[in-house]
Parts: structure tokens; sequence; C-alpha cells
């Protein structure tokens, strides 16, 4: 079978395993999150204390793509500062349509994203929420 | 991979020699690799590809007749008239309507079925009134519903449609329909599940109690003989583009007293009869529904798709797509962790499935880089999927140019999906 780079082994890792899916107890933020054109839903929960990224978890279900990038995202963003978890949201979501470069280390997995354009909106749902999240946190 | 249960099928099935790998010299587009390998088109239920006949018809309508309709006195005018009305005349014949008189143009099914709501539904739903439709409609068939009971303040309802089988719960359907709402609309063949619902005793019932019926055929109209005066609907929409035609155009159907009692839909040239400053009169059905300049080489081009299918004969084009869905899903049934949508027997053309673990999006992407088309998600009946308990499903759908070779193909790239992601 052709295999296309998108489907290498750490995103089948991930998407088999995600990292920090379940609910939180003490969110300060939760963004539900649905991509249209397949239905896929997710809920993404932040914990942000004093302008930093205390946990995060996740919920929900999507193809491997859409698990994959959210696992990915949660293990990138802990521990973070809101700031730089932004401006790692506005790098991804430039890269996976061929803007600029993808972070390097695992993230760079979902760069493989960028040769099917229907599916940049899988890779793209966690981060959205994201965006969405840190604007409701910040506020 | 063996090829004894194919050949099975060939010799039940006369009509896959007939149609099948014989009839794909009539699609150039099927005639092409795709990452490499010969395409294996299985999104027939998306859209159908046009034969040579059709994609003919439009261009000589461009290069020899193109002039606006109706109005016209010049020589070009008329005869892109006469072509444009003789396209009506043809369909007519194809769905068996007694008249050109009840066919009216549109844009596809999803107009068709918006025009019956805003136009019918607008002069005879009322407040509390109940407009029933199935658990398996395509959202074309419940959003244009639900937009006229806000505006109503009627009330929808539903026949279930119980598990994985995919068919409808008959004796629900009896007893909502004893309850006499206003109309019944439903699909004819389900987009989702393949199921053909038995819509001529559905159309029966609901006349013995004065309820109005309309048929979204547009899983039918290209796939199986219909004749809209022996099914008994009122209303019957379908796309041309899912029955060998052009995009942008469709046919609905409705029953002539009907349509002369319904109200214009929208405004413009050609609908009218006389127009003052501070009034104007329509136009008699047909034309009073076909606001403005129509899709005049679509029409033609459909005219002439129904002509191909005519004269292919559309009960072999339903044994053919019914014998390789059937085949597929008997084979893809031992794919492990498959689970397979639809009805067990008398499937239409179609295999909707679902494989543990390995989300719908992954299977078309990967069985893509196969050459393999297929569609993957909720097929727009997002409401019956989650009944189902399913984010998606991935479809196979078939059609009279596809081939028994093409269900192995179809069957060994889903295993080799399916072993991929089980490692």
């Amino acid at each position: 079978m052709n295999l296309p780079e998108l489907y290498q082994e750490i995103i089948l890792e991930h998407a088999k395993r995600p990292m920090n899916r379940g609910v939180m107890e003490n969110p300060t933020v939760t963004v539900p999150a649905e991509n249209p054109t397949c239905g896929d839903e997710l809920t993404l929960q932040l914990r942000v204390t004093d302008g930093k990224i205390e946990d995060v978890r996740f919920t929900g279900q999507g193809c491997a793509i859409c698990m994959a990038s959210a696992s990915m995202m949660t293990r990138a963003i802990k521990g973070k500062g809101t700031t730089e978890a932004g401006a790692l949201f506005h790098q991804v979501h430039d890269a996976v349509r061929g803007k600029g470069e993808m972070p390097k280390g695992e993230l760079s997995a979902i760069g493989g994203v960028r040769d099917f354009p229907q599916r940049v909106k899988c890779a793209l749902l966690a981060w959205e929420a994201l965006r969405e999240a840190l604007g409701g946190s910040e506020a | 991979m063996e090829s004894g249960p194919v050949l099975l099928v060939c010799a039940d099935m006369r009509s896959i020699r007939a149609l099948g790998a014989g009839i794909r010299s009539d699609f150039p587009i099927l005639d092409q690799e795709v990452r490499g390998k010969a395409l294996v088109y299985l999104d027939n239920a998306a859209t159908t590809q046009k034969p040579r006949r059709v994609i003919d018809a439009l261009s000589r309508y461009y290069e020899r007749d193109n002039s606006n309709v109706h109005r016209g006195l010049h020589e070009l005018s008329n005869r892109a008239t006469a072509q444009y009305e003789a396209a009506r005349e043809t369909m007519a014949r194809y769905i068996g309507a007694a008249s050109g008189e009840t066919i009216i143009f549109t844009r596809g099914t999803t107009e068709g079925i918006n025009l019956v709501a805003n136009t019918w539904g607008a002069r005879n739903i009322g407040p509390g009134d109940v407009i029933l439709l199935t658990e398996m409609e395509h959202h074309s068939n419940i959003v244009p519903w639900q937009l006229l009971a806000e505006r109503t303040g009627a009330r929808i309802e539903w026949v279930p449609v119980p598990g994985d089988e995919g068919l409808l719960d008959m004796e629900a359907a009896r007893r909502k329909l004893a309850q006499k709402p206003k109309i019944f609309s439903l699909v004819h063949v389900s987009n989702s599940l393949g199921t053909v619902n038995p819509a001529a005793e559905l159309c029966a019932l609901a006349r013995s109690h004065g309820v109005i019926t309309l048929l979204d055929g547009a899983q039918s109209a290209g796939h199986m003989p219909v004749n809209v005066q022996e099914l008994g609907c009122d209303f019957y929409a379908f796309s041309g583009h899912k029955m060998c035609g052009p995009t942008g155009i469709g046919v609905l159907y409705g029953r002539a007293d009907l349509l002369e009692k319904m109200p214009p839909w929208q405004g413009g040239g050609e609908m009218i009869s006389r127009v003052d400053f501070d009034h104007t009169t329509y136009k008699a059905a047909p034309h009073r529904f076909e606001a403005g300049t129509p899709d005049i080489a679509g029409a033609i081009g459909l005219g002439v798709a129904a002509e191909y299918l005519e004269e292919l004969d559309r009960a072999k084009i339903e044994d053919h797509s019914a014998a390789l869905a059937q085949e597929a899903a008997g084979r893809l049934a031992a794919v492990p962790g498959m689970r397979l949508l639809g009805p067990r027997d008398g499937r239409a053309g179609l295999v909707s499935f679902a494989l543990d673990d390995v989300h719908a999006h992954d299977v078309v992407s990967l069985a893509d880089e196969e050459g393999v088309a297929l569609r993957g998600g909720h097929h727009c009946t997002q409401p019956l999927m989650r009944k189902l308990g399913l984010v998606g499903s991935a479809r196979a759908s078939f059609y009279f140019y596809n081939t028994p070779q093409e269900v192995e193909r179809l069957v060994d790239t889903v295993a080799q999906i399916e072993r991929f992601f089980r490692r």
C-alpha cells in the first residue's frame, strides 16, 4: 500500500494513545469545537494561572490526524505561557497552509497534512479550539 | 485474491458483462490513473460521471444553437426553445409523468424540495400542522422543512430507523400517517445506507389518509426504473448530475392539480404572463416556477442523459449496481472490525461501512492513495449517524460502469488499511 508521509508512526502512536485525554475537574476555560465538514467534535480544557497553562485536557473523537494533532498540541503547550502558546498556534496554522516552517520536534509530523488540503481542518481542529480558549482566558 | 465468487456473480447476472467493462469507453474520465494506479471511481452516489454523448451535447448546443429561450423570434432562439422544451418532454417520459407540464426544471433535488416547501408549504402548512419525515433523510430533505416549521409554527415528526440494517419502522409509519400529517417527505433510496424504501406502499397509505407525499429521488432517478404514477407520489425531486447529466440541473415533478394551485416562488422573467406597475399575473405551471433564464444547456444535456439511460435499460443498471454492492458487502464483512450499514438483502448499489478504531476520513484518504475514490463522513445524514452512534462511515457507491475487478480493488484496499491501523 502507498503510505503518504502524513501517516507516519508518530502520528499513529498519538492517535491510538492520545496524551492528556480526559476531563479536567477545575478548568479555567472549556471550549467545544466542531469540524462541520465531517462532524468531528472535541472539547478542549485549560487551567490557566498567571498567564501560564498549568494543565490541559481534551475529549472527543475524530480521525487519526485530528486526534494526533490534538494530542501533540496538548503536550506542546502544557506548562507554557499563553503568549508562547498563541505564537505556536500561529506558526502551526500558517505552516499547514504552506506558509513558513512547522515547529521542530514531533509537531513537524503534522506538517505532512500540507499534501492533503481537505484534511487541514482535521489537523487544526484542536488548534482552533486553543486559539478560542486563549482569547477567553486573556479576557 | 481468488476470483471464484466474482465469476459466480457474473453467471447469475448476465448484465454485468453487458454493462461494466464494456461500457467504460463511453466515459472518457474513467480512463486515467490516480497516483499511478488505474482510477476506481466509487463515489457515484455523490455524482456520476458523464458519457461522451452528454459532453458532446453541451458543446454542440454552445457551438451551434446557444440563445435565450421562449421570447426570441429568431432562428437560434427557436432552436434553443425547441430543444429545451423537448428535454422537458423527455424527462416526463423518463419518469412516467403524464405530461411535460408537470416537469419543472430546477438546480437539483435540493432546490426541488425547497420549492415545494416554499410554495405548496407556504399555502398549506400552518401552526400545529405536522410534517412527517424519516430519520434517514439527507439534510436537503430536513432543513427546508425545519425552516418552514420555524416560519409557520408547524411540527416535524420522524419515522424511526431502528438499527444498522437501515429499514424504516413500518408500524410507526402506519401509525403516524393515520394521524394525518399534512405532508410525508421521504427519501426513495437512502444515500448513506442503501435502503430502498417501499415508496409505492407508503405513498398509497399516505394517499388513503389524504396526506401529500414527496419522494427525494436523488439516488433512484438514475439507478432504477421510475414511474411516478405507479409510485403514486405527489412530488418527485431529483438531480441531473447523479444520473449522467450535467451539474446545476434537476427536475421537480408535481401532480398537475397541485402545481396549478401553488403560488410562485421566485419572481422574474419567464414566469409572468403580464406585469403592470401595481400588479402581475403569472404563467401556468411549469413556467410559473422557472423565473429567469434557465440552465438551457443543462436541461438539454439532461435530456440526452435520460435517453442514454433508457437505452441501457434501467432495470439492468439497477441489477448491475446492486450485484456489485452485494458482492462488496459480502467480502468486506470478512475484514476484522467491520461494521456494515444498510439492509442485508435488497440493498441498492452502495455499501456504507465503519471500521472499529479507524475513522472514515482515514479510510478514504488512504484509499485515495491507491486510486480508489470513496466518500467518508456523515453523508449529509448527521442525525441518523448520531443515532447509530457513529461519527461517520465510509461509502463505496457503484454504477453501471463499475466492474467486479473494481470490487476486488476496493476490498483489497480496505483490508490493507485495516491491517495498517491494527499493527
